[in-house]
């Protein structure tokens, strides 16, 4: 069953720190990596939660009477900024990718240990650089989208130091998909096929295509911005002849697919939970990777529906719809894929399945207005909108962010070999599903009647619903206590989980928990069939 | 199996029903004011009826697994072995690609009824160069509508207003006031950082854009009075960014209009 491979030379560990010492040092270990990436993506999801704590108590009142005008643009710009880049962008694929995709290819580490080590190392001080900011002159106050010429003219240094933690942030996000590439083609054990990889496996060659692919536009875009702000040179700038559409075109060019590098990774890990927790092969699996691949070819060429009330010509206009209408083709093939899945399962009701289903519910909601907002005409009243600001919101909070929780309960054991409480992660569940569904559903109505995104004030007859909103924020806030409480205790206390406490077949399952430093004692298993479970294989056991 | 197959088939007439009935019944929509008002609210009713039919239908499939397929007690073992099944997933590609096709035909059908894909054209008088790079917009106006009774207006966007220059009066005024049922094209240009016009009763929106005019072509349909509102971030007091349209009767509004008219000055 198994063949033997040479163990890949990694790194002199007599020098590693051993014990809790190790996530504070330069390990070259992918799966402390790993959960350095959770964990500090963790605590700047508590900072940019806190920010957009702040937004919602602002809006709830139709004054703006909590912050000053240019202090809520800043703390809006870091929540959108510090949520994609610290946060849902580093945990979707530095965390789980790390701690994952070796053992899924059948290696002892990533093709690339101190290139993993280096992406995640910048990525603290950029972060912290970023928050920091506030405290010189003000932080950046033009949105994370930065649109110049506002980018320009607001305080210099703010945006300066934004523009540098991203360039950052985003050299780690490269630095991260080059790394997944190569580990995923050239280190896959002899004997383990392509089309016999863990769903996750594609979902992160596809994520890291597009992260190599548009990443280096982002920051070349930036590094023009910055010319125009420090040197007065006039790419972007209007007074000096400058166009501010083609900055537009230029950052959506990356910042498009970086939706997808933040779903993609998602849509992977929900295909390894499902399966698990439902007891049945994952239903479809060649369609589930032609449609990855296929988000990843149309993610590339639907930038400009983010500039449909810019200046762009009909032509292009038209284009644009029909290409971003396209993605829900191969999205759609997973969902219905997914509940397929389900279909005829022997379904556990935990926490994991419950986040994983609570996505599947969120994302399809959020497909469908994705769907209507890639149509031009529609798109041109609610462009700009909180109808916006509710659709993305459900991609990537109800989707994304949902899918983390999901598989932080579904390998907690096999990181720590502690169980999570399952009644708290229940808790934790309906709390955060209430929340998210109050704070953002009332959203759409307020974009559609009349109220534009990234304000402080707005109408007093919309005050009503914002409260409500609002109200679904407090009870997201809360939603985290129950977890905190519940990680805190289980990994001092919790149950005992055994090596492979979910029955998984997956090659993580297939070693100690938690798993020793080159991932297993002996060779490493070959698993031909990740996702063999149902009655006839069972019966085999 | 026929049992099975009618309950099938009630429950997805059942969610069609309930999604028609939504549709057409639960109004999210603000009042409508503008020949593209009605058309827009044409293509959200759809898009709304068809999202809600997705929407219910699968948040009842994934219901009902989760209910009807969870782990009971005393069992043990697996699911059934079922990897896969071609032709459903043929099915499911395809009905997909026909709605998404179809939905795509129909906003084009929508969109060049607002007058989206027609040649961006401003019939200003005071516009020397007919050349002049249009960038966008959204124009109604066909070609042999051009001619003569657009109401042309000038507006510049600053941080944190709109300023509206009736060319025709030689005077500048901070709220727009047009006759009710009559064109009016708009020529926008931003003074500073980019701006939106955003008039939400008539389902109107264009960035307006420092260095690169643009364009937006309106007929209003109902007397009142309207928020305009910018929707693009702008600075600090974007939230404040706000002006107003009035749409009043012609005799109103040319009594308006002459009121406010200063005499040309010839040098």
């Amino acid at each position: 069953m198994t063949i033997s491979i040479d163990p890949q030379k990694t790194n002199n560990e007599s020098l590693q720190p051993k014990g809790w010492l190790r996530y504070f040092s330069f390990s070259l270990d992918h799966k402390v990596i790993g959960i350095q990436y959770l964990v500090c993506g963790f605590l700047f999801y508590l900072i940019g939660g806190t920010l957009a704590s702040a937004i919602r108590i602002e809006l709830a009142s139709p004054m703006s009477d909590f912050m000053p005008r240019d202090v809520y643009n800043q703390v809006l710009t870091l929540h959108g900024t510090i949520m994609i880049f610290l946060w849902i962008v580093p945990v979707v694929n530095g965390a789980f990718g790390n701690y994952l995709i070796p053992f899924y290819v059948g290696a002892r580490d990533m093709a690339f240990p101190r290139l993993n080590a280096v992406a995640f190392w910048l990525i603290p001080p950029s972060g912290l650089m970023l928050v920091a900011s506030y405290f010189v002159e003000g932080a950046a106050q033009a949105g994370w989208t930065a649109y110049p010429p506002l980018s320009i003219t607001t305080p210099q240094s703010g945006q300066i130091i934004w523009i540098l933690s991203v360039l950052l942030l985003g050299g780690s996000s490269i630095f991260g998909g080059i790394n997944f590439i190569a580990t995923i083609i050239k280190l896959r054990r002899p004997g383990l096929k392509l089309m016999q990889l863990p769903m996750y496996c594609w979902a992160m060659l596809g994520t890291s295509l597009l992260v190599v692919l548009s990443t280096p536009v982002l920051a070349g875009t930036l590094i023009l911005l910055s010319f125009d702000i420090i040197a007065n040179t006039g790419f972007f700038n209007p007074v000096l002849g400058g166009n501010v559409v083609v900055y537009q075109h230029l950052f959506w060019f990356y910042s498009h697919p970086a939706v997808y590098i933040m779903v993609l990774p998602a849509f992977g890990l929900v295909s390894e939970i499902l399966p698990v927790h439902a007891r049945k092969p994952l239903f479809g699996y060649t369609t589930m990777v032609f449609s990855i691949m296929g988000i990843v070819v149309l993610g590339l060429v639907v930038w400009a529906h983010h500039m449909f009330t810019s200046g762009t010509p009909p032509w292009m206009r038209l284009f644009f719809t029909i290409a971003t209408a396209f993605i829900a083709v191969p999205t759609g093939i997973k969902f219905f894929n997914w509940v397929a899945t389900l279909w005829g399962g022997k379904i556990s009701i935990n926490s994991a399945m419950l986040f994983s289903c609570g996505f599947i519910i969120n994302f399809v909601f959020g497909g469908i207005t994705g769907v209507a907002l890639a149509q031009v005409p529609f798109d041109i009243h609610v462009h700009d909108t909180y109808f916006v600001v509710a659709h993305f919101h459900y991609i990537v909070y109800g989707g994304t962010v949902f899918i983390i929780f999901s598989s932080i309960y579904h390998w907690f054991p096999k990181v720590t070999g502690k169980m999570l409480n399952e009644k708290l992660g229940i808790l934790h569940f309906i709390i955060t599903f209430i929340g998210f569904n109050l704070c953002f559903a009332p959203q759409h109505w307020l974009g559609l009647n009349g109220m534009p995104r990234r304000v402080a004030e707005y109408d007093p007859q919309f005050q009503f619903v914002n409260q409500i909103s609002s109200l679904g924020a407090l009870l997201m806030a809360i939603s985290t206590i129950p977890f905190l409480i519940n990680v805190f205790l289980s990994v001092r206390n919790g149950k005992e989980a055994g090596d492979n406490p979910w029955d998984a077949l997956t090659p993580e399952w297939l070693t100690s928990s938690p798993p020793p430093v080159e991932n297993w004692e002996g060779e490493a298993p070959l698993v031909e069939e990740p996702y063999g479970y149902g009655e006839e294989i069972s019966e085999r056991k | 199996m026929l049992n099975k197959n009618i309950y099938l088939i009630l429950i997805i007439s059942l969610v069609f029903a309930i999604s028609f009935w939504i549709g057409f019944n639960v109004n999210l929509l603000p009042a409508e004011a503008s020949i593209n008002a009605p058309i827009y609210d044409e293509l959200f009713k759809i898009l709304f009826i068809i999202g809600l039919i997705i929407f219910i239908g699968m948040t009842i499939a994934v219901i009902y697994s989760l209910f009807k397929f969870r782990k009971r007690n005393d069992q043990i073992g697996d699911g059934i072995a079922l990897e896969g099944n071609l032709s459903l997933e043929i099915v499911w590609t395809i009905i997909p690609s026909i709605i998404v096709l179809l939905i795509g035909l129909y906003s084009y059908n929508i969109y060049d009824r607002m007058g989206g894909m027609k040649e961006l054209n401003h019939n200003h008088e005071m516009m020397s160069s007919n050349t002049e790079k249009i960038w966008a917009g959204i124009s109604q106006t066909s070609d042999n509508e051009i001619a003569i009774n657009n109401l042309s207006i000038e507006v510049s966007a600053m941080q944190f207003a709109f300023l509206f220059n009736y060319p025709k009066g030689n005077f500048i005024s901070g709220e727009l006031h047009v006759p009710v049922d009559q064109k009016v094209s708009m020529k926008m240009e931003s003074k500073d950082v980019i701006h939106a016009f955003w008039v939400p009763e008539f389902r109107i929106k264009q960035d307006i854009i420092p260095g690169q005019p643009t364009i937006l072509n309106f007929t209003p349909t109902k007397v009142g009075k309207y928020p305009i509102i910018c929707a693009e971030l702008c600075g600090p007091y974007h939230g404040g960014m706000r002006a107003s349209i009035i749409v009043e009767e012609e005799s109103d509004y040319n009594e308006w209009f002459n009121k406010n008219k200063k005499p040309e000055v010839n040098l």
